[in-house]
């Protein structure tokens, strides 16, 4: 009889051992990236976990962990984050890697944003030439940092005019409304290079350290509920952190383009 | 335009070659809604017969309600699913989040009341044809119900498929209960959402294709095994 | 068969409808042999009266009182014929598939009924291309199957051809020969003199006189009988 139980509880172990499936929430921009292809047949093979991709929006990929129906979130909001984890939501934050943002807008530059001495600068004088302008409007990293800069040049996205255009919608949907409108639109650049339908629009100015995209690893707190593989997330963690993944992500690129920088620290 | 023609040539590519990733998508999503579609018919045909042929207090009621409840945005269910089925919601035990099982309760929620309502009229103009004779005749509740949907099956095949034509093509609650995720819950319509949100407009275009196709054959697979055209009484 | 079920009693019945009086009170009682025929023109209140008999009209007041009574045991034949949506035979089985009859007695009897209406060839067409005349005769048909006690009859030739009326007048007599207990409502005076061996004439939602057969056409006591008889239009 020992030796049946015993057997059985391997048998079934062994099962729960074969299934590592760990949940991810990551934002849009993330995946539109492409590295996610990249890095998840890595994982898979060093590992062995399932890693399961949710792709939403910074908010509802905060709000996924706050439910503890993910074991961690990868977003790019500092602000957002250190408020989910001094809610308690997450175990901490870890910052993996970045990259940045730019300004596409129409090839003709209307608002001659190319001679802009910062972003500040650039978005103001698209709000002075009020030339169209898209923005995400849907509460992701993306759209925090563009509302960022706004403020940083002084402005308020509530008193803009009809040329602000807030479409409520991801990377690439946005992108396809700003190559429609032939408007202006603040992106992240690695989903500026994967995006396929350029039409009119061109990368008008980049390089402002203000433009800084930080992309952060918060494991979601383990004692929300029972289903949390807070030991998968951990295992990520260390990998995402490792030489292993440094070299993956610096070497992934569009186009001979790279598009994030690894910057994650040892602990 | 060129989108659409690149759309079809897509779609023809995708599936002359076989594609695995399209096989794979294709077929979650002919499981998850013909899934859903057994269930929902189970609940909703037995309902809408019943509804037609019982008189009780409420019915008059019941009846408006289920009409109501068809115009409900799909994505407003797949919101209250995803509430329910959340970990740190009332059923999140059952671990059912995330899953193709989720995306089947929340299509099986979205359907019934279109069947119902579409099964509802159909028996209540048999019903009126049968009323006297099977009355006159003794019958049973129960008998009466099993003679109206054997006699109305034709209608009420209409019924069920105007319930897999909602289905197939339902993308927001899916999306929010599935989660999208490839290999697990990734379906066609979440993944026409996700390559038009990529923009990559001529996969997403081929994908429709697909799907179109799909359910033109499923619903030409179901007329001809049934007969509807050759008896005459179509 | 003569049944224990008669005499059916009806006492001071009333319908009303919408606040009108179908019929009432009406008083009469049948006996357990032949065939009743209930005469009268239209609106007169004679379907009303045969689904009250029947058991499947509700009634205001009074009471419908059968000796002894098994509602399986009787059988209604509707003026529209109502057939169901399946083959011919079918039709014929239905009744005795709703008693649950074993297949090969169902099979024997459908054969046996589609011989006597005629209708053997057209087994598995589709009942709802029958003619009307053939929908009646299957109705009937359908009817008799079970072998009733009693069967009501609802004008069933009232939108039929003579050829076919003849036909149905034929399998009527058989099913009075074989015992069972016929009441009909007509409004054609010669079917009423051809088959009945009692007589109900109804005016205005009431019993206007009643008698047997052989005295009531040549002795019509009241005059609004008389007039009918006659052929006069009668209100």
């Amino acid at each position: 009889m020992k030796k049946l139980m015993v057997t059985a509880a391997a048998v079934l172990w062994s099962q729960c051992a074969m299934a590592d499936e760990m949940r991810l929430a990551v934002t849009t921009s993330f995946d539109n990236s492409g590295l996610s292809e990249v890095l998840l047949p890595a994982i898979k093979a060093d590992l062995d976990i399932d890693l399961q991709l949710l792709v939403v929006g910074t908010g509802q990929a905060l709000k996924l962990g706050e439910a503890g129906d993910v074991d961690a979130v990868l977003v790019h909001s500092k602000a957002a984050e250190d408020t989910f984890v001094a809610a308690g939501h997450g175990t901490h934050r870890r910052e993996i890697m970045y990259n940045d943002f730019v300004l596409i807008g129409p090839k003709a530059d209307g608002a001659d944003t190319a001679n802009a001495t910062s972003a500040a600068d650039a978005f103001a004088r698209v709000a002075s030439a009020e030339a169209a302008f898209v923005s995400r409007g849907d509460d992701s990293g993306t759209h925090k940092a563009e509302l960022g800069i706004w403020s940083s040049a002084g402005l308020e996205v509530g008193g803009f005019g009809p040329w602000y255009h807030a479409v409520g919608a991801g990377m690439g949907a946005a992108l396809n409304t700003a190559a429609g409108l032939d408007a202006y639109i603040f992106a992240d650049r690695a989903s500026w290079l994967n995006f396929g339908n350029k039409s009119g629009l061109a990368l008008t100015y980049s390089g402002d350290p203000a433009l800084f995209n930080q992309y952060a690893f918060l494991p979601v707190d383990p004692a929300k509920n029972g289903n949390i593989r807070n030991d998968l997330a951990m295992k990520l963690e260390d990998w995402l952190t490792s030489p292993r993944a440094a070299d993956l992500i610096n070497g992934y690129e569009i186009n001979g383009e790279p598009l994030f920088v690894f910057n994650a620290v040892a602990q | 335009m060129i989108d659409i023609l690149e759309g079809l040539k897509a779609a023809f590519w995708l599936v002359v070659s076989f594609d695995a990733e399209l096989w794979e998508i294709s077929l979650r999503s002919l499981r998850v809604t013909l899934t859903a579609l057994v269930i929902a018919s189970l609940i909703a045909i037995p309902l809408g017969t019943y509804l037609a042929v019982q008189r009780f207090r409420y019915r008059r009621f019941i009846i408006s309600l289920i009409n109501a409840l068809m115009g409900l945005p799909p994505v407003v269910i797949g919101l209250i699913v995803y509430i329910l089925l959340s970990r740190s919601g009332p059923f999140g035990v059952l671990n059912l989040l995330f899953t193709p099982t989720a995306m089947i309760i929340a299509q099986v929620i979205i359907i019934t009341p279109v069947i119902a309502s579409i099964a509802h009229q159909a028996m209540r103009e048999l019903w009126a044809e049968y009323h006297d004779l099977l009355i006159s005749l003794n019958t049973t509740k129960w008998q009466r119900i099993v003679t109206l949907i054997r006699d109305g099956r034709r209608n009420l095949l209409t019924a069920a498929l105007a319930g897999f034509g909602r289905a197939i093509g339902e993308v927001g609650a899916i999306m929010i209960v599935g989660g999208n995720i490839d290999h697990v819950t990734r379906v066609l319509t979440t993944a026409i959402a996700l390559e038009t949100g990529k923009g990559d407009f001529a996969l997403a275009l081929g994908l429709g294709f697909v799907l179109i196709g799909i359910a033109i054959v499923v619903n030409l697979a179901i007329h001809t095994l049934s007969r509807t055209e050759r008896e005459g009484r179509w | 068969m003569v049944s224990a079920k008669f005499p059916l009693k009806l006492h001071q019945v009333l319908v009303r409808r919408r606040g009108k009086t179908v019929i009432g009170p009406v008083d009469l009682e049948l006996g357990p042999q032949g065939a009743t025929m209930i005469l009268g023109p239209n609106g007169s209140g004679k379907t009303t009266l045969l689904r009250v008999m029947h058991g499947i009209e509700r009634i205001s007041s009074g009471s419908v009182q059968w000796e002894d009574d098994d509602p399986a045991k009787h059988a209604f034949v509707f003026q529209s014929p109502v057939v169901l949506r399946r083959t011919v035979a079918q039709n014929l089985a239905y009744p005795l598939e709703l008693l649950k009859l074993p297949k090969l007695t169902v099979k024997t009897s459908v054969a046996e009924w589609l011989g006597r209406i005629g209708l053997q060839g057209k087994a598995d067409m589709s009942a709802t291309r029958l003619s009307g005349g053939e929908r009646q005769k299957l109705a009937i048909a359908r009817a008799l199957i079970r072998k009733p006690d009693v069967l009501f009859l609802d004008e069933p030739c009232a939108n039929l051809d003579g050829h076919a009326t003849r036909e149905i007048e034929a399998i009527l007599q058989e099913a009075t020969a074989a015992g069972t207990r016929l009441v009909m409502a007509t409004h054609d005076m010669g079917q009423a003199r051809r088959l009945a061996h009692d007589l109900v004439f109804m005016l205005n939602g009431k019993i206007h006189e009643t008698g047997g057969a052989d005295s009531i056409f040549e002795c019509p006591k009241t005059k609004e009988l008389t007039a009918f008889l006659n052929g006069d239009i009668v209100v």
